[in-house]
């Protein structure tokens, strides 16, 4: 058992938990994830490693109550403990393992979104703890979506915040405040790091391509057991079939062919959208499992 | 009672156990066991212990199920086998322990399988375990994965009183045990748990949720937990996927995804949250246990089944038992045919798929019949899942975390076959890790062999 040692509320539906996980938080690194699973009957649900504590052996994430497994996950409590708790998974960031001197040249920009900025905030403190300045955009829909925005900032050089709807710090979308660094305010950038929403990460691309920056993005498809024995988190990355899991989650963004992946993500919506229903509908829920439905995402 | 023929076991009728997830065979009771055990004919040298990997003492035990001893014949097999009513059911019988059978030659050889299973199935009903060693040496061994292998040769190495844990990547020991054979061929709540439990009663301790080359490794565990000698047996679970054109379309799985969403996640059970895409119209491509076992869970799911394989139904790999099984619940056979393409519709979903005839060439050299696509034979097959099996190959984790384990070029961990001794002083493999993909009982005769090497390393180290 994983027990919770803090609970925090970030934002409306975000919340950040410090789980107790010895083994994860002496081996982890930034750019990696874990796996949760709730209880007996719960669902195996990967988040990014947002934070951890060697000494304490605590490792810190961040989820968005979304579907029904995070919502269920969100009325845990500090005290409470979770039955499974694996990883690290995945692989590093490359920035880890990149010779220093090589590392010294390079100005980069950290591109976060909404939830995304969970994962960017240990690489950017990495980055520090190197001694290295990097920039970092946050962007989100509206003012009460930005999350750990006071944290980038202790760890991060400069930090442009931006909202959809001008809410709070730059009006428009992370692009639109991309562009204004480069083209208006006289910034360069080697490389960008881009994690969010895939379609963010999308546009990111499509931008930076134009701007012939390279782009790193972290993907988060489907996954089930996170360890490369399924392959229900493959993607096309430059024409080839990879394993999330085992291959990335961080991969080349010029190179990932995202539609692709955004259809996946879609597979089991309306399942879990069922879920959500037969929750709230209780023992008057009906269907499921009929096949009554036209609808190609249904099956 | 017909002395050529096997005693009949009960079975679940086809037509009602298609739609449930309830095990297919019964197994024998009292009066069947004893019937079946007096056919046999306790050769004095009996050939059929030599086809069983695990070298049980075949007619030992069956001479006490014959006389209502099945307490003792318990304690024969436990000499042998740590998971004898997994084996009973698995293990491919008709090409070991009863294809040597003296009675086979005139008429049907003995059902060891079914009896040994009786004989697993008596003593965890009647709550017998096996018993605590006595002798403690004080000597810490890792084994890695908690499959057949790892099982079995933690198992042997706490009988023989080391100190022994099992680290398992996923929430759940048991490996494929629980993840990829189903429900109705190996209940998990009561066989697959209890033959763990006896695993753990002799002393073995397992600690799940450990991914080994990524929450520690095999240098960590033996330079700073104190582990004198490791035991490699992750087996071999990395899928295939044929490389065709719309593979990576909604509705396409493979095996392992489907099978583990299912068995470990038990996605087919209410309240459980895993998800599963269970599919109208499903096809499985692939012809070994585990596309049987994909196919008849899609079917319990409530799908039209095809199995397509480009070979003929006489190279299928599978198990005749599960092959007749798999026909009797309304699963439809496609021999000759081989996927060209996944056919997708405009919102990324599976929607079809192109086939081609196939025929079989004159066996080549290495005796295989070779498959070639017949000409102008493309046709499609309207399906809206598509679940592929096509083999497995080992996860490259351990190895390339690993320092001095050396690989053979199918990834596969190289060791010795007698001793399972690797490239690494002090590490030991076993299973489908080194020989790919293959049988329970053969991981389990590995994990035995490297025991008694471990046992033998171990004891001349100073």
């Amino acid at each position: 058992m994983y027990k919770i040692l803090k609970k925090e509320t970030l934002a409306p539906n975000i919340y950040l938990m410090d789980i107790e996980a010895k083994r994860v938080a002496k081996s982890c690194y930034p750019g990696q994830f874990v796996i949760v699973k709730m209880d007996e009957k719960g669902e195996r649900i990967p988040l990014t490693i947002c934070d951890y504590d060697r000494e304490i052996g605590s490792v810190t994430i961040v989820f968005q109550a979304l579907g029904s497994s995070t919502k269920r996950m969100a009325e845990y409590e500090e005290g409470d403990e979770f039955r499974d708790f694996a990883g690290p998974l995945g692989r590093k960031s490359e920035l880890i393992d990149e010779p220093e001197d090589e590392l010294r040249k390079k100005s980069i920009l950290f591109v976060a979104g909404g939830v995304g900025t969970a994962p960017v905030y240990p690489q950017v403190k990495w980055m520090k703890e190197q001694g290295y300045d990097v920039d970092c955009v946050i962007g989100a829909r509206n003012k009460d979506l930005i999350i750990l925005e006071d944290e980038m900032k202790k760890v991060a050089k400069n930090v442009y915040v931006t909202t959809d709807d001008g809410s709070y710090g730059f009006k428009g979308n992370v692009n639109d405040c991309i562009k204004d660094l480069v083209n208006n305010q006289g910034k360069h950038y080697d490389l960008v790091i881009a994690i969010g929403p895939v379609i963010m990460m999308k546009f990111v691309c499509i931008l930076t391509k134009e701007l012939g920056i390279p782009t790193i993005v972290s993907m988060n498809p489907i996954m089930v057991d996170g360890t490369g024995m399924c392959g229900a988190c493959r993607l096309t990355v430059g024409g080839k079939v990879k394993f999330a899991c085992v291959d990335g989650p961080e991969f080349d963004g010029h190179l990932v062919d995202f539609d692709e992946s955004m259809k996946r993500q879609q597979m089991y919506k309306t399942v879990e959208g069922r879920a959500i229903l037969k929750e709230k509908e209780g023992a008057t829920h009906k269907g499921g499992g009929c096949g009554c439905s036209d609808d190609p995402a249904d099956r | 009672m017909d002395v050529l023929k096997k005693t009949p076991v009960r079975e679940q009728d086809a037509k009602e156990r298609a739609h449930n997830f309830k095990e297919v065979c019964l197994g024998y009771n009292d009066d069947e066991a004893k019937e079946e055990a007096l056919r046999c004919l306790k050769c004095k040298n009996a050939k059929c212990i030599g086809g069983c990997p695990v070298s049980i003492d075949i007619p030992g035990f069956i001479n006490q199920v014959e006389k209502g001893n099945v307490e003792e014949a318990y304690k024969v097999i436990s000499n042998y086998s740590a998971l004898p009513a997994v084996c009973g059911r698995v293990c491919p019988q008709e090409s070991q322990c009863e294809e040597r059978c003296i009675r086979g030659i005139k008429g049907e050889p003995i059902s060891i399988g079914k009896l040994e299973r009786y004989v697993a199935d008596w003593a965890r009903e009647k709550g017998i375990k096996p018993e605590m060693p006595t002798e403690q040496k004080n000597k810490k061994v890792a084994v890695i994965g908690s499959g057949p292998a790892g099982l079995t040769c933690a198992g042997d190495l706490a009988k023989a009183g080391y100190d022994v844990t099992i680290f398992e990547a996923l929430h759940e020991a048991g490996g494929v045990l629980v993840y990829g054979i189903p429900e109705f061929r190996l209940p998990k709540e009561t066989v697959v748990k209890s033959e763990i439990e006896n695993v753990k009663a002799l002393g073995v301790k397992i600690e799940t949720n450990v991914v080994i080359g990524k929450s520690t490794t095999i240098d960590e565990l033996m330079e700073e937990e104190g582990f004198e000698a490791v035991f490699i047996g992750s087996g071999a679970g990395l899928p295939k996927f044929m490389g065709i054109p719309g593979e990576n379309a909604n509705g396409v799985f493979s095996a392992n995804e489907y099978l583990t969403r299912n068995n470990l996640m038990k996605a087919f059970e209410a309240g459980y949250d895993t998800p599963i895409a269970a599919g109208q119209r499903v096809a499985v491509v692939g012809g070994g246990n585990v596309a049987m076992d994909a196919a008849r869970t899609a079917l319990r799911l409530g799908a039209e089944v095809y199995v397509i394989y480009r070979r003929s139904e006489e190279e299928l790999p599978a198990r005749v038992e599960e092959v007749h099984h798999a026909k009797e619940e309304g699963i439809i056979f496609k021999f000759l045919t081989n996927p060209t393409e996944i056919l997708v519709d405009e919102n990324g979903w599976v929607k079809g798929m192109r086939c081609e005839e196939m025929e079989l060439l004159e066996p080549d050299a290495s005796g295989r019949r070779r498959p070639v696509p017949k000409k102008d034979s493309e046709f499609e097959l309207p399906v809206d899942t598509v679940i592929m099996s096509l083999g497995t190959s080992p996860n490259p984790l351990i190895s390339s975390t690993t320092e001095g384990l050396d690989l053979n070029k199918y990834n596969c961990i190289v060791a010795d076959e007698e001793t399972g001794k690797t490239t690494k002083e002090g590490v030991f493999a076993g299973g489908d890790a080194v020989i790919g993909a293959a049988t329970v009982i053969l991981a389990m005769g590995a994990g035995k062999k490297a025991a008694k090497a471990i046992d033998e390393y171990l004891s001349n180290k100073k």
